[in-house]
């Protein structure tokens, strides 16, 4: 029997607001435990949530990038339970009537484009950590608490693991590009839970599923999904039943395992938070949201293959990411070879990077000096090798390219008369490279422009050069 | 007559005409908290030696000032359930035996603001539950009207404090009935207002739908005074109304004419102490003659409200109080075998019995399974309720009823039957769940000398006429030298 995987995701995003979702402690992520809190945010006696107006406006723009109808009567309700990281005892999150629903986000595998539902996206506010470290026994740190998320909930519409990766960087790229979230993996800001089950291929009922929750790498969610459908054919192979339940993913195992099963799954008991009035949203307020919509992902790349005249290639590759679509679009305004530009943020810059552990959102130079430098190459100034060198200057110095290029002395000659002296002598030292040009054997010219180069340390004018030597050659077997 | 015994307005004409400093107003009402306080027990906690520093401060500033406000320099109680920075906020449980919050309730704050004295934290049901404040975890307040009657409650310390002359008003707070039935069963004026009229910042909280903080006063006018003091438009609190500030003294004493105040035989139901009835049929002839038409009105769903009422309340409060584990402050069990045992062994020693009742029933109501036969149709009652009341509105100005449906009972009467307890709030509750004001004042004194309320219900905000019509009544009546027969001897 062949068997197909059906998944569904939700998603949680800590949303970019400057402060908490029902306070005005910041919400600024790696600081020291404990010092962005406040009695709202602790939970303490006879405290009141005030609903932070942006959280409003990025859930909007995020339902709305995700192509979801926005709920004009929406509200909070409480999900109660019982946890030290959650200092009221409740979080504050929609249940019945979420902000927006009824999305759809277009997806790519192997060249099949696919449709995948989102269900709803729901404001909610995040729980604190605990340490468990520490020598003291475990410990709490509340700065988390009440930084507001939304939580994206797909349809079960994902076939595979690879499904549910392209999924998922595409919402993450979503989230970045409209600024509803910086989306840092690393930092928590985006986490997974997968609900996965198995039936057999062209069924239409839904097999019993498992969820896994807080996977918060791509790497960890495909692995995950993988691991999951095996564990769950072998099962079924088995001629075993799957229990409906929770469990939990070790990355550092490579395995899951069982957590707790839907009898012991919590009563939530929510109900309409009495503190917080509903959220009502009007179609100006819709509407306004909706122009300022930065242009998404997709769009953006039709836009740099008709205007910039980039290869689909190219224009996937620069969009992937906000950043590095901006840090393109700044460059090309400057120095209008869309084509050179892309070559050097596709090849030239992803290595350097790496080698210095940095990504596109800390790269260490500007668009500004990028553009520079290109169009030093562009004017001759300098040719592509040592170009490519100056990046490097620049990598490590942070110094404009000019500026290295007159310290290094990597200007291109342009003296000619310089030029010819020294190619008449290496000329002169070759007389064999001669002789093969005068049989025809026309390789020989590379020889000869290789040694220039040499000589001149990279600096020569590539075609300045080849003309010389051509002449000069001429001479010599005339 | 002793300063104390006094009312603001009386205080304020005194103070205005320079013949009493605030010092002597608040060296007055101290020596009757030395006289009195520990045969009625009104307080939980005293601030007596900071009210008479803070009472020579208003005095130094005063005597370079020539404005002074309504409640500068007078002194008062405050509900243990409002939070005041660096004082002892209990709730009356031991659950919150040692908290002091480091921020105040907004009433607290707009009373700062005004030159208010502090005189101490009275009393109160633990956790505002209960219609007796015999369920406070520290002490039994008395009725000073007989000391071994209730005050009623949840605000019992309070109306005990305002009718024993060791406060010239206090702040309570009214959930189901909470400030108007002891202000009923201690023979002073207390109200409720309308829902989101008062910030609740600050108010520890029961049931936050339902929860108002109010004032207990002497007579009307001081109730009015306070009132302005209080009220306005509060950003920490989402469920405050945006309201511009509004003198309630100012058409305080315009009379009935003209006014129609509307009956219903819902009010009058079994159980109705016939003294308490009497009084009420009394008070509908004083109002036909000061001029005002009497309206009889029907209630349609009412029979319901009560049991309404205690699902939401106890919903809500089974949530509110979940925060209160034993992890972060307060109450924690000494000793705990884990995480789960932390939070059963804090939460069973810290809450009394009647706050378990409620969350227990609350817990319950909220459950899978059981939400929509509760809650859901909870809600959809009081939905139904305020429907009546705006119906009912449609053809009066004002609501009258009894506050509750007897006097004071005795002490340890009702506290080993709670449903009992929950019937004497059988005409209070329906205001909280219609979000309408109310104001209990005195209407006279039965058989054997103990106050009667009665109530003044009106549409929302509509405290100006409420305030108006009560006026009215205590002016005809004279009733607002009733004076609880406690002496200093006792």
């Amino acid at each position: 029997m062949e068997y197909e995987m059906v998944i569904g995701m939700e998603i949680h995003v800590e949303l970019g607001t400057k402060t908490k979702i029902f306070c005005s402690c910041p919400t600024k992520f790696g600081q020291e435990e404990n010092t962005h809190t406040c009695p709202i945010c602790l939970g303490m006696p006879g405290v009141l949530p005030v609903l932070n107006e942006k959280v409003v406006e990025y859930a909007t723009r995020a339902g709305l990038a995700l192509n979801c109808e926005i709920a004009h009567f929406s509200k909070m309700d409480r999900k109660n339970y019982f946890y030290p990281d959650l200092p009221k005892a409740y979080q504050t999150s929609q249940f019945d009537l979420p902000i927006c629903t009824g999305g759809v986000v277009e997806i790519e595998v192997d060249g099949v484009k696919k449709d995948i539902g989102i269900t709803r996206i729901h404001i909610e506010e995040d729980a604190g950590k605990l340490l468990h470290e520490s020598a003291d026994g475990t410990l709490i740190d509340v700065n988390r608490c009440g930084v507001p998320l939304v939580e994206i909930v797909t349809e079960p519409d994902l076939r595979s693991a690879e499904e549910a990766r392209t999924f998922a960087e595409k919402v993450r790229n979503i989230m970045e590009y409209t600024d509803v979230s910086d989306c840092k993996m690393q930092e928590g800001s985006m986490r997974f839970d997968v609900n996965i089950s198995m039936r057999e291929k062209g069924a239409t009922v839904l097999g019993t599923r498992t969820e896994m929750k807080n996977l918060n790498s791509f790497r960890a969610l495909i692995r995950a999904v993988q691991y999951e459908s095996k564990r769950q054919i072998v099962e079924l192979k088995k001629g075993h039943k799957i229990i409906q339940e929770t469990r939990k993913w070790d990355d550092t195992k490579g395995a899951s395992a069982s957590l707790r099963s839907k009898e012991e799954a919590q009563d939530y008991r929510y109900f309409p938070e009495p503190d917080l009035v509903p959220i009502v949203i009007e179609k100006e307020y819709i509407e306004k949201i909706k122009r300022e919509l930065p242009e998404l992902p997709e769009a953006k790349k039709q836009r740099y293959i008709d205007e910039y005249k980039l290869p689909e290639y190219d224009a996937g590759v620069l969009t992937a990411t906000g950043v590095t679509a901006r840090f393109f679009e700044e460059a090309v305004v400057l120095y209008d070879e869309p084509k050179q530009i892309s070559n050097w943020i596709m090849v030239e810059i992803p290595p350097l990077l790496k080698e210095k552990e940095l990504t596109m959102e800390n790269i260490p130079i500007a668009p500004v000096q990028l553009a520079e430098l290109l169009k030093l190459v562009k004017e001759s100034v300098i040719n592509g090798t040592s170009g490519k060198e100056v990046l490097k200057e620049m990598f490590n110095t942070g110094k404009n390219p000019g500026e290295i290029v007159k310290e290094k002395g990597l200007a291109q000659m342009s003296d000619t008369a310089e030029l010819e002296a020294i190619i008449e002598k290496i000329v002169s030292d070759n007389p064999k490279s001669v002789e093969d040009i005068g049989t025809g054997n026309e390789k020989a010219y590379g020889f000869l422009t290789g040694k220039v180069m040499k000589e001149t340390k990279g600096k020569a004018n590539p075609q300045v050069a080849n003309k010389i030597i051509r002449e000069v050659v001429a001479k010599h077997l005339g | 007559m002793e300063l104390s015994q006094k009312t603001i307005h009386e205080i304020n004409d005194l103070l205005e005409k320079k013949e009493v400093t605030v010092t002597e107003v608040t060296e007055s009402v101290v020596k009757r908290i030395d006289a009195v306080e520990k045969s009625t027990a009104a307080y939980l906690s005293l601030q007596t030696e900071e009210a008479l520093i803070a009472a020579r401060a208003v005095d130094r500033e005063l005597s370079e000032r020539k404005k002074r406000t309504p409640l500068e320099g007078i002194p008062y109680g405050l509900k243990d359930n409002m939070c005041t920075r660096g004082i002892l906020t209990t709730c009356a449980s031991k659950m919150l035996y040692n908290f002091n919050p480091p921020y105040n309730a907004h009433v607290y704050d707009r009373l700062i603001e005004e030159g208010g004295i502090l005189l101490g934290k009275t009393n109160m049901d633990e956790f505002a539950m209960g219609s007796s404040t015999e369920n406070s975890a520290y002490k039994i307040t008395h009725n000073p009207w007989d000391l071994n009657k209730v005050p009623g409650g949840s605000s019992g310390g309070s109306a005990v404090a305002v009718a024993a002359d060791t406060a010239f008003y206090a702040l309570g707070s009214d959930t189901g009935g909470s400030i108007r039935q002891p202000a009923s069963f201690c023979g002073v004026v207390g109200m409720k207002p309308t829902y989101g009229l008062v910030s609740r910042y600050g108010l520890v909280a029961f049931a936050s739908s339902l929860d108002q903080i109010g004032p207990l006063t002497k007579d009307v006018e001081d109730c009015a005074l306070v009132l302005n003091a209080i009220i306005g438009h509060d950003a920490k609190d989402s469920t405050s109304l945006k309201l511009e500030k509004k003198d309630y003294t100012q058409n305080l004493k315009q009379g009935v004419k003209g006014l129609k105040i509307g009956v219903a035989q819902a009010f009058f139901g079994e159980g109705l102490q016939p003294e308490v009835r009497k009084s009420l049929e009394e008070a509908v002839e004083v109002y036909k003659a000061l001029g005002a038409e009497i309206v009889d009105v029907s209630f349609r769903h009412l029979d319901y409200a009560l049991s309404a009422y205690y699902m939401i309340s106890s919903a809500e409060a089974s949530s509110n109080l979940a925060r209160y584990d034993g992890i972060r402050y307060g109450y924690r069990a000494e000793e705990y075998d884990g995480l789960v045992d932390l939070y059963k062994k804090t939460r069973s020693q810290g809450f009394g019995d009647e706050v378990k009742r409620r969350i227990m029933l609350g817990t319950y109501a909220l459950s899978s399974g059981y939400y929509d036969a509760y809650y859901k149709k909870a809600m959809q009652v009081r939905t139904l309720i305020k429907e009546d009341f705006e119906q009912v509105f449609g053809g009066c100005d004002v609501l009258l009823t009894p506050t509750a449906p007897t006097t004071a009972f005795g002490i340890g009467e009702k506290t080993s039957n709670p449903l009992e307890m929950y019937l004497t709030d059988i005409y209070t509750v329906t205001v909280n769940i219609a979000g309408i004001p109310g104001i209990s004042i005195p209407s006279g004194l039965d058989n054997s000398g103990m106050p009667i309320g009665m109530q003044l219900l009106g549409p929302i905000l509509s405290e100006e006429i409420l305030l108006k019509v009560a006026w009215a009544f205590e002016n005809e009546k004279g009733l607002k030298n009733l004076k609880a027969p406690l002496g200093t001897e006792v």
